[in-house]
């Protein structure tokens, strides 16, 4: 059974036992990541950071299993890679479009070899003499070869792994010419994985792409949009398991006309379209704030975060949006949450019972290890851990609002410390991602992948609830977590 | 309103729904600046044609959909098969992560591995202090019985020296003086995954055997090679040679690693080849490798040091199974037992109850390159045609020896090979010179979607179905496994599409 919750001292001796493995330098540069929520300071309301000191986003120490992944994971597997009716390529080795070939998914409708192309591993497969003589060449033939092959392709995005700018490859040179001669938007990315510490800044410039070779080139169907006075767009959402969808239905109830949908499901027109917009709705702020920053300052697109997970913060995120409207979208929230309020007191009755007091500990990136807690709340299970791979500071003090005092705070946590972790805390279930998920199991530890909702989802408005709900159940309540012990043996 | 607690409607269902299905439509038409789907239509015809296949074939800088992976994955493999062996892969980290997800979502199990986590800095300087820093970390947390390191293409372009860098790493005390660190340069844009393995298992061989006294004796080396299947497969192999009373050594036994018990326990490393085999390995009369393409390296290298060798192009079904056996009892000095001989009667058995359904169907067969030639063979055993074979990491060589395969059996004789081509060619291939069946990995689903041919999961990775690689397709047993997988494709498809002859009993 699960300790008792969220022991302050517990933690912090927790922290110092698992610190005492490293040499005495690792040591010391993890004990800056690992941290135990503080007391909020008297009079602190606006954000409360209770786990601001944390140190994050700096690098990670070699050689101990860190969980995070680079730049390109960031571009290619997160932003640019659900954009659907762009071609995308991998530029470098195989592996790498190879290992991150259909593993999130960014869910699309479409006709995929055809017009849409998520679903696809296209490379440039670097050999030898690539390397020695430069891409370049190469990348020109295969700009043709797309053209001609996916004519109805609306873009070529080049996601650049690690040798790219090493060798000194043009790859900018590359995307101005060949869009001269194709006509169409031709996006050159350097995302190559040594660059910054974590996916984190793979995001980032895949968001100055954005702002750079598509919102500020000339040109762009999308461009030609009429503004609405109910335009907004979802920003951040890359529709795993069809997130973006459970989104937009609720958005579209109250009387929203969403004009964009970053990216999952998202087409080039989208994106082009976004900057006519009243209103940014920004669900991942770690991976997109970057380009919903540039629409402020450049198309005084105001953005505002909301959080769609578990009724609590849905019902919150609606009002607030709404705010931002007249009485009417006012109204159609508080109706939308009425028509929704059955559903959600059904779900509450039904799983409640089981899973209410359940502790979880979290480990993921992006929005998820806060944004996830009240959907947590709103079922009656604690958080006693959490902890993202990628975030910056901005995310901590995000952070605080959602955990309780002496919660196990973990940046870019390594395999040790999480295995140690959830080892003397024994929670009820652990979220995190695939290589967290069979360790933790062995354990004898539910376990939900929190990046790819393992396989199901969407875990996205109310809709998203209900399977949420099931899920956590469903992981927690089966049978096999007392079958671990062999019957003989328990007696011994 | 579609969502109910008492009937949770996830993806499967929930988007097929009529208010979704209208959002998503509003989407496409006012939003999205699609493609008029007349136009879809015709385009998606068109890539199924001739033409499209006569373009598609003549590519010669795009790749799309590859049936390969990078050396350093196999690389990783291969080192897990050692004990308490862990992968410290010298470069940037996201690629730790992305081989550790691979391997992980095959097996279902942990998959564990360090990075030497290199930056923009380590791009400037060398990661020299990122290895130094990275052995000593790795050291102290995993208490690892070795460390094998292998390369990114990073740290391959900017030409960093593992083997000084070792050295200087234990100057500074890294690790202890005599602890085994082999290593292997596993540049990912040099071949595929199957010659991480190969380069990875010649690292850790050299490792121990060079500048060590041989003394010739009468054992076996096995190199099961990069297997998807191996958990099932290496058991079968010790099994079958535990019933010809021979006793081989495992050169890279991954079989316990990649299946760990749940019972409370997370074991990081768990079974495996010793150290002390590896050493005694040097001894070896004989080393045997499973597949010629994970191995022609680390082959070299044992007849460098005076063993005999022998590969196969991983055995599977009668013929592959015979000759492997035969070779085995050759090399050891012993007789086939018995029990063997009725374990091949069985699948014989197996074979000529179900001939006829099996006979005569056509096949499309792809993965790596020694499974693609075990697979044609097997298929053509019961009477089956490959139609066409493809391996994305094929060489020429691998190509001739296929058709050389190919050529000696009538029911190879329609069959084309494509090496080096990927599952976007297949595609093309397959719209316009179609097989009953294809036989790949969880990759070709797409392909089975398209087509209309359904697949069946014999190659790595296989993501989407569970379990399949606890079972073996090695040996007798194994093969009949296979024709059970084969027969239920061609029964299902049967009864899928049976009206009148909807049979109770085939």
């Amino acid at each position: 059974m699960a300790k008792d919750l969220n022991d302050a001292d517990q933690n912090a001796k927790l922290i110092e036992e698992v610190l005492s493995a490293y040499p005495a330098k690792a040591a010391k540069r993890r004990a800056r990541h690992l941290n135990v929520a503080q007391p909020a300071e008297e009079g602190d309301t606006e954000i409360v950071s209770k786990c601001d000191t944390v140190k994050s986003n700096i690098k990670s120490l070699p050689g101990v299993m860190t969980i995070r992944g680079c730049a390109y994971a960031g571009s290619k597997g997160v932003v640019w890679g659900p954009v659907k009716d762009m071609v995308h390529i991998s530029h470098g080795p195989v592996g790498c479009g190879h290992y991150s070939w259909s593993q999130r998914r960014n869910y699309y409708t479409g006709t995929t070899g055809v017009d849409s192309f998520v679903t696809m591993q296209f490379t440039s497969d670097f050999q030898e003499k690539d390397i020695v003589f430069g891409g370049d060449k190469k990348l020109e033939k295969i700009m043709d070869e797309i053209a001609e092959l996916f004519p109805l392709s609306k873009g070529v995005t080049v996601q650049s792994e690690c040798p790219i700018g090493l060798i000194g490859d043009d790859i900018e040179a590359v995307a101005k010419k060949k869009k001269a001669d194709i006509g169409k938007t031709i996006v050159p990315v350097r995302c190559e994985g040594f660059r910054g510490v974590s996916q984190s800044l793979g995001h980032h410039i895949a968001n100055d792409c954005i702002r750079d070779w598509v919102l500020e080139a000339e040109g762009g169907e999308g461009k030609n949009h009429e503004p609405g006075p109910y335009d907004v767009n979802i920003i951040g959402d890359y529709n795993i398991g069809g997130d973006a969808w459970s989104s937009r239905i609720l958005l579209e109830e109250i009387g929203l006309n969403v004009i964009a949908q970053w990216s999952g499901d998202a087409t080039l027109s989208e994106i082009e379209r976004a900057p006519k917009a009243r209103l940014n709705l920004i669900h991942c702020y770690r991976s997109m704030n970057y380009i919903c920053r540039h629409m402020e300052e450049k198309h005084g697109v105001a953005w505002m975060e909301y959080n769609f997970f578990g009724p609590s913060q849905i019902a919150a995120s609606l009002r607030a949006i709404a705010a931002k409207f007249d009485q009417t979208i006012q109204d159609n929230a508080e109706k939308v949450i009425a028509k929704y309020q059955p559903l959600v007191d059904a779900v509450k009755a039904k799983y409640m019972p089981r899973l209410e007091g359940k502790k979880v500990m979290l480990y993921v990136g992006g929005l998820r290890p806060r944004h996830v807690v009240t959907a947590y709340h709103d079922l009656g299970m604690e958080i006693c851990g959490t902890g993202y791979e990628f975030a910056h500071g901005d995310d901590y003090k995000r952070t605080g609002e959602y955990i309780k005092e002496g919660t196990l705070i973990y940046d870019d946590v390594t395999g040790y410390e999480l295995e140690k972790f959830i080892e003397n805390i024994r929670p009820d279930l652990v979220g995190s991602g695939i290589k967290e998920k069979y360790p933790t199991q062995k354990m004898g530890i539910p376990f939900r992948q929190m990046h790819s909702w393992d396989y199901s989802g969407p875990y996205h408005g109310y809709d998203g609830f209900a399977i949420f709900a099931r899920d956590m159940d469903l992981a927690i309540n089966n049978p096999v977590w007392g079958l671990f012990d062999a019957p003989w043996k328990k007696s011994a | 309103m579609p969502q109910s607690a008492d009937k949770v409607l996830d993806h499967a269902e929930l988007f097929r729904e009529p208010e979704y299905k209208e959002m998503l439509d509003n989407k496409r038409a006012k939003f999205e600046c699609g493609h008029p789907s007349n136009m879809v239509t015709e385009i998606a015809d068109w890539t199924k044609s001739w033409e499209y296949r006569e373009k598609n074939l003549a590519r010669e800088a795009l790749t799309v959909n590859p049936a390969k992976a990078c050396q350093p994955l196999g690389a990783v493999f291969a080192a897990a098969g050692y004990e308490g062996t862990l992968s410290f892969v010298h470069g940037s980290q996201g690629c730790v992560a992305y081989y550790r997800s691979h391997l992980a979502r095959h097996f279902k199990e942990p998959s564990s591995a360090v990075s030497s986590s290199m930056t923009e800095d380590a791009a400037v300087f060398g990661g020299l202090s990122n290895l130094v820093d990275g052995l000593a970390n790795a050291y102290a947390l995993y208490s690892p019985k070795m460390i094998a390191v292998s390369t990114t293409c990073m740290a391959e372009v900017i030409g960093d020296d593992l083997n000084s860098f070792i050295i200087k790493a234990k100057e500074k005390e890294s690790v202890p003086e005599d602890f085994p660190v082999p290593f292997a340069h596993t540049p990912a844009f040099v071949g595929s995954h199957v010659d991480g393995y190969d380069n990875m298992q010649k690292g850790i061989l050299s490792n121990f055997w060079k500048g060590a006294e041989r003394t010739p004796g009468e054992g076996i080396n096995i190199i099961p090679g990069f297997d998807g299947f191996a958990v099932g497969n290496i058991r079968e192999l010790k099994r079958m040679l535990g019933l010809m009373g021979v006793e081989a050594t495992i050169l890279s036994d991954v079989s316990d690693v990649y299946d760990t018990p749940s019972d409370g326990e997370f074991r990081m490393y768990a079974g495996g080849t010793t150290i002390d085999e590896i050493k005694e390995g040097l001894n070896a009369r004989t080393t045997i490798s499973m597949q010629e393409y994970c191995s022609k390296k680390t082959l070299e290298f044992c007849e460098e040091v005076g063993q005999e060798t022998a590969s196969f192009n991983y055995p599977l079904g009668v013929k592959g199974t015979d000759e492997f056996l035969m070779k085995i009892a050759e090399v050891a000095g012993v007789e086939i037992p018995e029990s063997l001989r009725l374990e091949r009667g069985r699948l014989v058995d197996a074979l000529a109850d179900s001939q006829a359904y099996l006979h005569g169907k056509t096949y499309a067969i792809y993965g790596d390159p020694d499974f693609v030639l075990a697979m044609a063979q097997f298929v053509m055993e019961m009477g089956g045609e490959p139609k066409h074979c493809l391996a994305t990491n094929g060489s020429k060589a691998w190509a001739k020896k296929t058709e050389e395969l190919l050529a000696s059996s009538p029911f190879g004789q329609g069959c084309q090979v494509w090496a080096g081509k990927d599952l976007w060619h297949l595609r093309s291939i397959l719209a316009t010179e179609p097989a009953d069946m294809l036989i790949g990995n969880s990759y070709g689903k797409y392909l089975e979607k398209d087509l209309g041919i359904p697949l069946i999961r014999l190659n790595f990775p296989i993501f989407d179905r569970h379990h399949h690689h606890r079972f073996p397709i090695f040996g007798y047993q194994g093969a009949i496994s296979v024709v059970v997988k084969i027969l239920d494709t061609i029964f299902d498809k049967l009864d899928t599409e049976a009206d009148i002859s909807f049979d109770l009993t085939r």
